[in-house]
C-alpha cells in the first residue's frame, strides 16, 4: 500500500468520543459522520482535509468507545493513513477490519509535524517525511492481519474465505 | 508453557492445548452481542459479507439501551433496523423497551454470559463479565458481524498484569474507588492490549457488584479484558443467574506476568477522576472546593442494586443542594423494581432527584442529562473525555455512587463521611 498526503497532527490519547461525538451516533452513514469528524478538538478538520491526507497521532490513539463509526468517519473524511506512536486495541482491530490503513511508528509520529508532506510505502515498510527528507522504518503486520488488510478488510476476507 | 487465566480460556475455545502471548488465534464464541448504536453497522456488514443466517441464534444478543426509549427519529430508525433483524433471525435474546436494561448489567443478570465463556460485544465495556471468570472483550461492529456469521473471532493472545489485592474495603469505599485508584496508578494505556487479572484475599473479599465495576473499567486502562479468579462469591452468583454449565479456569502457579502489583484495599480512600482522563485521579480529601451543577448515578459501571443501595444510604432523609440536578438511573428493569420495593425510589424523589428508566443516555452525552457550556457533573459513569456528556467546555468527574450522592447533597465534590458524620 502506497500513499502520499499532507499531515494533520494530534497528541496522545485521542479518544473515539472526539473522533466522532456520540451525539452523531444516531446515524452510521459515513458521509454524515465525516462532516463531524474531530470537531470537538479541531473545528476546521472537515474543511481543511483533502483526499489522501495523512493523520498523525501520539500514544493510545483511538482509546475509549468501541464505536466503529470512528475509523469510518476518518476514512470517509479522505484520510489515507493514520500514523501513531501506539493505537488503542479496539480502534486498531476496527481500522484493520474496515480497511483504514494504520501503522504504529513512534519515531515517525514524534518527528513528523503538521502540514508536512509524507509518503508511505507500507509494503516496503518505509515512511518518508518529504518536507524534511527523513525516512522511518515500519514493522510489517503479522501474516494473519496482513491477509485481512490485503483483502480490503474483514468483510472481503470473510467473503473470500480467507479466515473463518 | 504455563498460562494466565485468560490464556487458558482462550486456548480452550481455540481447540489448542496451550497458547502464548502474541499468538494470533481464532476462537469459538459463547456470546456475541451488540446495542442500538453498534448493531445497525454490524447488520449492514453481515449482509455485505453475503450471509443470510446467523451461525447460532442462541448465541446472539441485541440490547436496545443507548438511545432508548428513542430520543429522536434517527435513533428510532436504528432500533427498527435491529428489531427487524432480530425477528428475521429469530433471536430469542432481543431486549427492547420494557424488557431491556443497560447491556453490561443485563447480560450477567440474565445469565447470558457465564463463568468460563468467551464473549465479544460491540461495546467497549464488554470487559465487565470478567468478574464472572469469563474472557470477554469489546470489539467493533465488523467483528460482531463476523462473530454472528461464523460464531468465531480472531484474537491476539494477550499477556497480563496481575493485581494481588489484600485487605478489605473501608466503609464508603467501593469497587469504583479500586479501579479509579488502579487507573490513576498505571494510566489510561497502562494495560494496553493486556489482561488485568485480579487475585488475592482482597479480590475474594469483594462482592460481585464491586467486581463487575472493576472489570467494567479495565478498558479505561487500555486493557483487552479484566478478570477475577473464580471463588465462592462467583459460584453463589452463578447459582442464581447461570442457566448453563460453568467452566472454571485457574491461572497456572508459574504463569508469567508483565508486572505484578499488590494493593491493600484497606488503605484506599474515596477517589475521583478529574477531567479529561480517567487517570487524573485524586482522593476526595485532595479534591478541593469543586462546585457542581449535576450528578448522575447509574450506567453500566454503577447502575446495579448495590450502587442504588449505597446512594440511598446517603440520600434518604436528606435533600440535594439547590442548583444541583441529580439523575438516578437503575441499570435494568429488575433493579428498578427492586429499588421500588426497597423504597429507594421514594427516598430519591423526596431528596429531589429524578429517576429514569434504564438507559445509557447521559454517560455518552446521548440524552437525559446533557451538560451546557461550563457545567460540571459528578458521575458514576466511566469516561470523562472532552465533550463526553455534552458541551466541549463541560466537565465530568468520575466517582462512586456514595461520593456522587454525597456531592449532590453538598453541591460540591464531597465524601460520604462529610455528609453522614
Amino acid at each position: 500500500m502506497k500513499c502520499t498526503g499532507k499531515t494533520v497532527k494530534y497528541g496522545d490519547n485521542v479518544d473515539t468520543d472526539v473522533i466522532i461525538p456520540a451525539r452523531y451516533l444516531n446515524t452510521s452513514d459515513p458521509k454524515e459522520l465525516a462532516v463531524h469528524c474531530m470537531e470537538d478538538i479541531d473545528k476546521s478538520f472537515h474543511s481543511k482535509i483533502h483526499d489522501g491526507d495523512i493523520m498523525v497521532g501520539g500514544e493510545n490513539f483511538g482509546c475509549g468507545s468501541s464505536r466503529e463509526h470512528a475509523p469510518i468517519a476518518i476514512k470517509a473524511s479522505g484520510i489515507s493513513l493514520v500514523i501513531a506512536k501506539s493505537f488503542a486495541r479496539i480502534f486498531y482491530r476496527n481500522a484493520i477490519n474496515i480497511g483504514l490503513a494504520i501503522v504504529e511508528c513512534p519515531q515517525a509520529a514524534e518527528a513528523i509535524e503538521e502540514g508536512h508532506t509524507v509518503e508511505a510505502d507500507l509494503d516496503a515498510g518505509v515512511i518518508t517525511d518529504v518536507t524534511t527528507g527523513r525516512s522511518f522504518k515500519t514493522e510489517p503486520f503479522p501474516d494473519f492481519i496482513q491477509n485481512i488488510i490485503s483483502a480490503g478488510g474483514l468483510v472481503n476476507a470473510a467473503k473470500a474465505g480467507i479466515i473463518g | 508453557m504455563p498460562m494466565t487465566m485468560s490464556q487458558k480460556i482462550l486456548a480452550a475455545h481455540a481447540g489448542l492445548e496451550s497458547v502464548e502471548a502474541g499468538q494470533l488465534i481464532l476462537c469459538s464464541l459463547d456470546r456475541i452481542h451488540g446495542n442500538d448504536i453498534t448493531s445497525p453497522v454490524a447488520i449492514r456488514e453481515f449482509k455485505k459479507m453475503g450471509f443470510d443466517k446467523v451461525a447460532n441464534p442462541d448465541h446472539v444478543t441485541l440490547i436496545m439501551d443507548h438511545f432508548v426509549p428513542n430520543k429522536d427519529i434517527k435513533a428510532a430508525q436504528q432500533c427498527k433496523c435491529c428489531r427487524e433483524f432480530a425477528a428475521e433471525q429469530e433471536l430469542e435474546s432481543f431486549f427492547d423497551v420494557g424488557r431491556m436494561g443497560i447491556e453490561h448489567a443485563l447480560i450477567p443478570e440474565e445469565g447470558l454470559v457465564v463463568t468460563g465463556d468467551v464473549a465479544i460485544g460491540a461495546d467497549s465495556h464488554t470487559c465487565t463479565y470478567g468478574a464472572l471468570g469469563a474472557f470477554s472483550t469489546g470489539v467493533g461492529s465488523t467483528d460482531m458481524a463476523f462473530g454472528m456469521a461464523t460464531g468465531k473471532a480472531w484474537f491476539k493472545v494477550p499477556s497480563a498484569i496481575k493485581f494481588v489485592l489484600t485487605g478489605s474495603l473501608p466503609k464508603y469505599v467501593s469497587g469504583k474507588d479500586v479501579i479509579l485508584h488502579i487507573i490513576g496508578m498505571i494510566g489510561v494505556d497502562g494495560a494496553r492490549y493486556k489482561s488485568m487479572e485480579f487475585t488475592g484475599p482482597g479480590a475474594h473479599s469483594l462482592s460481585m457488584p464491586d467486581r463487575l465495576t472493576v472489570c467494567n473499567m479495565a478498558i479505561e486502562a487500555g486493557a483487552k479484558n479484566g478478570i477475577f479468579e473464580v471463588d465462592d462469591v462467583t459460584l453463589a452468583y452463578e447459582k442464581e443467574h447461570a442457566k448453563r454449565e460453568l467452566r472454571v479456569f485457574k491461572a497456572d502457579e508459574d504463569a508469567k506476568y508483565d508486572a505484578v502489583y499488590e494493593i491493600d484495599l484497606s488503605a484506599l480512600r474515596p477517589t475521583v477522576a478529574f477531567p479529561h482522563l480517567p487517570e487524573n485521579t485524586k482522593t476526595v480529601d485532595e479534591a478541593g472546593d469543586i462546585k457542581i451543577d449535576q450528578v448522575v448515578i447509574g450506567s453500566c459501571t454503577n447502575g446495579l442494586f448495590k450502587d442504588m443501595q449505597e446512594a440511598d444510604e446517603i440520600l434518604k432523609g436528606r435533600h440535594v443542594a439547590k442548583n444541583v440536578r441529580a439523575i438516578i438511573i437503575p441499570a435494568t428493569q429488575d433493579i428498578y423494581l427492586k429499588c421500588l420495593e426497597a423504597g429507594f425510589i421514594k427516598d430519591f424523589i423526596e431528596a429531589g432527584c429524578v429517576v429514569s428508566t434504564p438507559t445509557c443516555g447521559p454517560c455518552l452525552g446521548g440524552y437525559m442529562g446533557i451538560l451546557a457550556e461550563g457545567e460540571r457533573c459528578v458521575s458514576t459513569t466511566n469516561r470523562n473525555f472532552v465533550g463526553r456528556m455534552g458541551h466541549v467546555d463541560s466537565e465530568v468527574y468520575l466517582a462512586s455512587p456514595a461520593t456522587a450522592a454525597a456531592s449532590a447533597i453538598m453541591g460540591k465534590i464531597a465524601s460520604a463521611e462529610e455528609v453522614v458524620k
